[in-house]
Parts: structure tokens; C-alpha cells; sequence
């Protein structure tokens, strides 16, 4: 498909619907439609036709595109030049879209490595609910010119305006990686996971899944060699189907017949070295044991109370009632200030209304 | 609310030191002050009428050496490290619990009065430079490290520790916290959180704002906010990144959770010799396209190196026009490869010479050169005016010409010292402020490269924050609905707008009548006409 530049036809429906109070619902591959909550009916405004990479320089590690482009058109051009996106985002469908998984925040296996979605965001171009196109941060490593409204917008699920164009910091793909993985049990596993975090081998996933502990390292050829005969396991063959289907959740956990009934697929997130949880459920550990997943019937009141006092959050990642609150609720001063934020941006409240929050 | 801040008489003018008001958090004699009958102060040099109102709340919070009103005793409160810009506080308090901070917010709030924090003072923008009718925060008393966990990989510390110190209590465990601005022994870990500092080896570790977990922050009304999580990402909006780089204008940051590092195995330096600059810029390039990442890629020009030489003998090549110096880290093995590497990359660039340290002394002393680059610029000029443009890299040619032509056109010398590896460039502009106008034509100068690294798609700073100094040239880089989005986001937090007033984001007023030529994203509206 062509590239086009239809900010100013996105600028004037943003524009009528300031005007009139109209609901939008920010759409664009629709391959992250199932995640957060049911926003509230509106007017779709779909951004998949802004499409194209504006600017990519491999010399300069950074990449423009606008948000309707495939997340695997952008991974294509990067690998061309052996370079990639280091957070390794979930793509959840061939129709993904930068602007979505920027919106998203979504980061696969590497992040607790290389960073976060947001850690590699340079700069964006948005529309505000008044119908302005704004430009922060910028196509350079660093910048601390103005407030970091660029990554403030990572993860806020288009709530308070519309992406258009997204810089992005790029990296060089590791020159060799391998993975190794031994038996172990869960506590075992997160305290070598966690003990790893101490040794500066190049390790880029550690993950837990099925009674075996899988650990990738990535890197310089030599840097690989070195570092396997430091880290137990065995060599796991067809190691970068694994992690691509951990990452796209296609392994059988997550496509488990029990989430198309009453069971929900949770996002546990807790400091890594935390041991293991006792609910019941089945449990995935991925990020190092910092991010985890359970597939269980608990209700989600009693699972947040039981996370919350381990120091962390959980969100409903799929299943369950969408009209609930999917991501842990804000404390009311930082309530506060979400809606104070939303109105600076969005004053008639018009994008994603609900999506993110019942009360954003 | 605008602040004008007047220019300061030329005495006061940029002998850059990082040190000059370091010992903001030395202890004060007390004077034993009663709690009611507030004495009035003596020697202000501001003619401000105090708030007794004010001071006598203040008084029955805090004991009496942690309020200051005596100007003698205000004195090192007076600027950060931008020491030409310098203002008395109303009056300094030294906090030092969370509920004192909030107590002290909550009666500003109730008064209305302006409140600016303070770190350790090390800022090169003026960020934390006081207002005649406000309170200075200092959180010099906050220098407690709370927790260290080497199982999760972080620390928790108050934000009067120094940058150094977290990773010298990290060491026993083989860690440490990667951010190093080059005043890290003295900056504070609060400060480094305001102004989201950067360092040498940010391009492969990132800045502050990559390497922080959590804050708690105490808003002007007085609420005390849990800001991101002790866990990799937290729910809602990411307020973390919004906070870090603020500037003092949204919250006052009283505890920082740092993520920790593994400390590598190895580093190793290489030395590159160029007789062009331009060529240097290139081996950048190619050492980037070639899928390495180092550490930290540094250059520095002829006049730096001669500096730098002259002032620690690092032993380089005085007669370069440039140098690279390139350092990698990692396992044994991994920096052995791209060593290697690296040398074949320079030296198909053009090198006139390549050297690795011989031994971790000699490595050290290449850095030191490097991170004395501007005391040695100080040596030899009486004084000295430091910028830091960021630029894309490939405009590094283009904008060396044009700092060195306009050189020539303004009769002052530059030295340029560059984080090549990010495209930070930090040109030093040499002049005298005893002679007539050299001041004057320093700063159009020094706007006239900041101008220009907004041309060419950069910005107007790169590490060292607006604060201050760089106010009206936000102005060239934002439009007026930006800058009115950016109050808007600070009204959010502080909807009374008494969290350091007047930095970091103009007015718009300021901005028309600063009169600038809004310079967005590369271009200027009406390149056709000729400008000078």
C-alpha cells in the first residue's frame, strides 16, 4: 500500500467532533481491540491509512514513521539493515500498527534487558482534542528541551490524543544468540533469573514455562561462546519460534480452551526476584520473573488484594468482564491528576472515553 | 507569572565552576532563633519584605538552623552552576523528613508562595536559581541510601544522595547505577532526576529517565504521590517519564528507586587520531553501521585537546584536529572482538593513529582528559561559555563549519567537545567579560548555535536542561500551541503555577517579545529571505 500523509484530514474530524462533543474510537489494524476496556460508543476515526516511514538513517539509530504503518513493514526495513525495534514488541495479529503498540505500550521478552516501548520513543507528532498537531521531543538520542510529553504518551491508550508519527531509537541485532534451558522448579528459576540480573553476561529473555527455565543471550559471537559455558542448560533448538510465540502468546498456555470459558488470562507484574505466588491457577513467568502470567477463575478483587501486599499491579489481559476496571485502580490524588492531564490534552473529553479508565 | 531576571553585573559572569556553589549543603552555625518575636533579618540585599506570617510557620516546623533568612547564610543558595545568574531567596529552609516537605508545601500553598527546590546546586541551566520572593527548598539534608537489592536490581535512596555514592554502595554486590553526568560526585540523585541527566555512556545505557524506577513527590498542594512502581512498568499514565527532565516545575522529588546494573567485566579504550574533523565524524558513523554500540564515543577538537593536554597530560596527539576516544565494555571475550573491530573501522577511517590503553591507568587517564575538557578550557581563557546542542550526527560536518565560521565572524574562539555517540555537542565559546561587548557578542553567538542545532533537526539541549538560561530559545524550537500544551500539562500537577515559576517553559508573551523566528522541526518559515 502507498504511503500518505493524511494528517489534515484527521486534524478536521478531530476538529468537528471538539466542535460538537462527538466521541472517537482511535482505530487501526484493530489487532489490540481486545485489550483494555470497552471504551464508550463513539465515532471510530480510523489512523490506518497514515501510513509510511518518513525517516530512517540506519547511521543514526532512529527510525520515523507514521502511526498507521505495519509494525512489520518498519521491522522489515530495520532488519534490511540489520538493525530492529530492541524492545521486541508483540505484534497480536499481521495487522498491527506502530501507532497501536506505541499506544499499547507493549514490549515483548527483551524489556527487562534492553527497555521498554517507551525507553526507545524519541519524539512524536500528535493531534490534541482541540484539534492541534504537535510536535515533542525530537529525532535525537538527547533532548530535555520541554516536558517528555513523547513518552508520556506510551501506554495511554490514545486517551489523551492521537499519535501520528513516532520517532523511535533503533538498535543493531545481535550478531549470534543462542538459548539454553534446564528443569527446574518454579522458585529456582526465579532466583537464577534473578541472580542473573547481578552478572553482566548479555543475557536478552529469561523465562519460565512448562517446569523449564529458558534463558536467551544474545550478542557478539565470542560474547555468546563466553557466556554459554557460564550459564547451565542445554541448547534449545528452534529457540526463535519459542520466543516468537511466547512473545505473540501462541503458545498452547496462552491459547488454553479454559480462557474461552470462565477462566481470565492475567498480567501479574511484581519485582522479579518475588517468589513464586501461591494462587491457584497456571502460571507463565516471562521478563525474568518480573512479568506473569496466570491463566485462573479468581476473581480479580481477591487476586489484587493478594498481588498489591507482593508490591505489585495486575491487569485482565484477556477474558472477563470488560466493563470492569482492567488495569489496577489509581490511587485518588493520582486519579487527580490522570483527570487533570486528560482535560489539558482532551478538555471535551472526547478520545477513547473509558478505555483506559471508567473515570479518564 | 513572568520573572524577569536582569542581567548580572559582568564580575558575576560565566567563569563556569562547577564547584562555586557546592557547599550548599555544608552545616550551618545556628543561631538559636525563638520560635514567636521573629527577628528581622539583617543585611538582605534585596529590598523584599520578608513573610513574617510565613516565617513564623515555617519556624514552628523546622528547627531554627533550618530556616535561613540571613543573607550572609543564603549566600551559597544563591545559584546553581550556571554562577551567572544569581538571586537571594525570601528564605531557605533545609527540610528534612517527607511530612516537614509536605507541611512546607501545604503553607505555601495556603499563601501563596512561590517554591523552588534545590539539590546539591551543580545545574548548568539556572534551573534551581531562587526568587527574590520565594522559598528555597534544599533536600541537602535528604542523603539517606534506603535500601539496596541486589535480587531485584534496585536501590532505593532520598534525593539528597549523590549520583557516585549510589554506586559505591551498590559495588559490594558488583553493581552500579549507570547514569554519569561529569559532576557525579557531587550532583545529587534528585537533581539528576530533574533534569534527566545524562553522561558519558548514555548511548548505550541511557539517560535517567531510562534508569529509574520510582519517586515519591510532593505536589505543591501538599499530596504525597507514588510515582511509577518498585516493578518494571506501572498502571496509568507514565507520569515517571513526565517527571523526569521536569525541572522542579511539577512536583518536589523526595525518594528515587534507581534500577541497578551488573558491573562489566571489562572496559577498554581506544584512541583515534584525525587530521580532519569531518573524517572523525564519519569513523562514527562507521563504527555505528557496523553494529557496535561502545560505551561511550567521544570527540573533542584541536583547542580541547591542546586544553585538555595542557592541563593533565593525558598523553594525546596535540597536533590532531580531532580525536575519538571509544570505549567498549562487556565480557573478556565480547571486548576483545570489538576491539578489534573498532581499530580496522578507525583506521579505514582515516586515523592518523589508533592506540588502545595499554592498562586500566592508562584508560583512566584517556577519560580524564576527556572529563577535564572544561576546567582545561578554563585555564586558558578568562572565561568560557558552554552550550549543549544536540544534533543528528550526519549534521556534524555542516554545523563544525558553521560554529568555526561564525568564529571568525565574532572574533572568539571555540573549543568543541561533542558525546559524539548521541550527537551532544557542547561548544565553548572563550572570551573575556572584561572587555567591552565581548559578553554580548558571546550570547548572540551562543543563540546563534543553538539556532542552528535547531535547524538542522536537533535541540536546543541535550543534557543540561532550560532552566533559565535557554528560555527564550524554547521559544525557536516549540510553537505557541505547544508551549500552551506544556503549561496546560504543568496546571495539571500545580494549577497554582508556584513550583519554580518562570523556567524551563516561556510565556507566550515572552516569546513575542523575544521575537524569534519559530524554527520547527528543521525549518524556517520564509527560508527564501536572508537573515543575520
Amino acid at each position: 500500500m502507498d504511503e500518505q500523509d493524511i494528517s489534515l484530514a484527521l486534524q478536521q474530524q478531530v476538529l468537528d467532533a471538539f466542535q460538537n462533543k462527538t466521541p472517537l474510537a482511535i482505530t487501526g489494524g484493530g489487532s489490540k481491540s481486545f485489550l483494555g476496556r470497552t471504551a464508550v460508543h463513539a465515532q471510530p476515526i480510523d489512523i490506518s491509512k497514515h501510513r509510511g516511514i518518513v525517516e530512517y538513517d540506519p547511521c543514526e539509530l532512529v527510525l520515523t514513521a507514521r502511526s498507521g504503518t505495519p509494525l512489520q513493514e518498519i521491522e522489515a526495513a530495520l532488519a534490511e539493515a540489520g538493525q530492529m525495534l530492541a524492545f521486541e514488541p508483540p505484534h497480536f495479529g499481521d495487522s498491527a500498527t506502530l501507532g497501536g503498540t506505541i499506544a499499547c505500550a507493549l514490549s515483548g521478552p527483551r524489556r527487562p534487558y534492553s527497555g521498554s516501548a517507551r525507553d526507545f520513543v524519541l519524539g512524536c507528532q500528535m493531534l490534541n482534542g482541540r484539534g492541534e498537531i504537535l510536535r515533542f521531543g525530537g529525532q535525537v538520542m538527547k533532548n530535555v528541551a520541554g516536558y517528555d510529553v513523547s513518552r508520556l504518551m506510551v501506554g495511554t491508550y490514545g486517551t489523551l490524543g492521537i499519535l501520528l508519527e513516532t520517532s523511535l531509537k533503533v538498535l543493531p541485532r545481535p550478531a549470534a544468540s543462542i538459548t539454553v534451558a534446564s528443569e527446574c522448579s518454579a522458585a529456582e528459576a526465579i532466583a537464577s533469573m534473578s541472580g542473573l540480573l547481578g552478572k553482566p553476561y548479555p543475557v536478552d529473555g529469561a523465562c519460565y514455562h512448562g517446569d523449564r527455565c529458558y534463558v536467551r543471550i544474545s550478542g557478539s559471537a565470542q560474547a555468546v561462546k563466553e557466556a554459554r559455558t557460564r550459564i547451565a542448560g542445554d541448547v534449545v533448538a528452534d529457540a526463535e519460534k519459542f520466543w516468537h510465540a511466547l512473545r505473540e502468546h501462541e503458545l498452547p498456555f496462552f491459547r488454553h480452551p479454559s480462557l474461552s470459558g470462565k477462566a481470565r488470562l492475567y498480567r501479574i507484574m511484581v519485582k522479579p526476584a518475588t517468589p513464586p505466588l501461591s494462587i491457584e491457577g497456571s502460571w507463565l513467568l516471562d521478563w525474568g520473573g518480573a512479568q506473569r502470567w496466570l491463566r485462573s477463575d479468581e476473581d480479580i478483587a481477591t487476586l489484587r488484594r493478594r498481588v498489591e501486599l507482593a508490591g505489585g499491579h495486575v491487569t485482565v489481559f484477556r477474558g472477563g468482564d470488560r466493563d470492569e476496571e482492567i488495569f489496577q485502580p489509581l490511587s485518588g490524588p493520582l486519579l487527580t491528576i490522570h483527570q487533570r492531564l486528560k482535560a489539558s490534552f482532551d478538555p471535551k473529553n472526547i478520545f477513547n472515553r473509558g478505555r483506559l479508565y471508567a473515570d479518564l | 507569572m513572568d520573572v524577569i531576571f536582569p542581567y548580572m553585573p559582568l564580575e558575576f559572569y560565566t567563569r563556569v565552576n562547577y564547584y562555586a556553589c557546592l557547599h550548599a549543603s555544608r552545616s550551618h552555625t545556628s543561631h538559636p532563633q525563638p520560635v514567636t518575636g521573629v527577628p528581622l533579618p539583617h543585611n538582605r540585599k534585596n529590598d523584599v519584605a520578608l513573610n513574617i506570617g510565613l516565617l513564623r510557620a515555617l519556624r514552628s516546623l523546622l528547627p531554627p538552623e533550618s530556616v535561613l533568612v540571613d543573607a550572609e547564610d543564603m549566600r551559597p543558595f544563591e545559584c546553581d552552576g550556571l554562577a551567572v545568574y544569581r538571586q537571594l531567596p525570601m528564605v531557605v529552609v533545609l527540610p528534612e523528613t517527607i511530612e516537614q516537605v509536605q507541611c512546607i508545601m501545604r503553607l505555601c500553598h495556603a499563601q501563596q508562595v512561590p517554591v523552588v527546590a534545590r539539590g546539591a546546586g551543580t545545574g548548568l541551566s539556572g534551573g534551581a536559581l531562587p526568587l527574590a520572593d520565594g522559598v528555597l527548598l534544599s533536600l541537602a539534608k535528604f542523603k539517606r541510601i534506603l535500601s539496596i537489592d541486589p535480587h531485584n536490581a534496585m536501590a532505593t535512596v532520598q534525593p539528597g544522595v549523590r549520583n557516585l555514592a549510589i554506586s559505591e554502595a551498590a559495588a559490594t554486590y558488583g553493581m552500579y547505577y549507570a547514569p554519569d553526568p561529569s559532576s557525579q560526585i557531587a550532583c545529587t540523585i534528585g537533581g539528576n532526576v530533574a533534569e534527566n541527566s545524562g553522561g558519558v555512556h548514555c548511548l548505550k545505557y541511557g539517560l535517567t529517565v531510562h534508569n529509574i524506577l520510582m519517586l515519591k513527590v510532593v505536589t505543591m498542594e501538599g499530596d504525597l504521590l507514588t510515582i511509577g512502581a518498585e516493578t518494571l512498568d506501572s498502571p496509568g499514565y507514565d507520569l515517571l517519564a513526565l517527571m523526569t527532565g521536569s525541572e522542579g516545575m511539577l512536583g518536589i522529588i523526595v525518594e528515587v528507586t534507581v534500577k541497578l546494573l551488573a558491573k562489566p567485566e571489562r572496559a577498554q579504550v581506544v584512541l583515534a587520531a584525525f587530521d580532519d574533523v569531518v573524517k572523525a565524524g564519519e569513523a562514527v558513523g562507521a563504527i555505528i553501521s557496523a553494529g557496535i554500540i561502545p560505551a561511550g564515543l567521544e570527540m573533542m577538537d584541536n583547542l580541547a585537546i591542546q586544553a585538555a593536554e595542557d592541563f593533565v597530560h593525558a598523553g594525546y596527539p596535540r597536533d590532531a584536529e580531532a580525536i575519538l576516544l571509544c570505549e567498549l565494555d562487556g565480557t573478556h571475550a565480547e571486548v576483545s572482538e570489538y576491539i578489534a573491530t573498532v581499530r580496522k573501522i578507525l583506521t579505514g577511517s582515516g586515523a592518523t593513529e589508533v592506540r588502545t590503553a595499554v592498562d586500566e591507568a592508562e584508560r583512566q587517564l584517556f577519560w580524564k582528559g576527556r572529563k577535564s575538557a572544561f576546567p582545561a578550557v578554563g585555564r586558558i581563557s578568562p572565561d568560557y561559555y558552554c552550550m549543549d546542542g544536540t544534533i543528528p550526527r550526519r549534521q556534524l560536518p555542516h554545523v563544525l563549519r558553521r560554529i568555526s565560521e561564525m568564529s571568525a565572524e565574532y572574533g572568539l574562539a571555540v573549543a568543541n567537545v561533542f558525546h559524539a555517540g548521541d550527537g551532544n555537542l557542547h561548544p565553548l565559546i572563550l572570551f573575556d567579560a572584561n572587555k567591552p561587548g565581548e559578553l554580548e557578542r558571546t550570547e548572540e553567538y551562543g543563540r546563534r548555535i543553538l539556532q542552528l542545532c535547531v535547524e538542522v533537526g536537533g535541540t536546543i539541549t541535550g543534557e543540561h536542561g532550560v532552566g533559565i538560561e535557554k528560555i527564550d530559545q524554547m521559544c525557536l524550537q516549540f510553537n505557541n500551541t505547544e508551549l500552551a500544551q506544556f503549561h496546560a500539562v504543568k496546571a495539571a500537577f500545580d494549577p497554582s503555577g508556584l513550583l519554580n515559576p518562570g523556567k524551563a517553559v516561556p510565556t507566550l508573551p515572552r516569546c513575542a517579545e523575544f521575537g524569534a523566528m519559530h524554527v520547527h522541526h528543521g525549518k524556517l518559515s520564509h527560508p527564501e529571505l536572508e537573515r543575520f
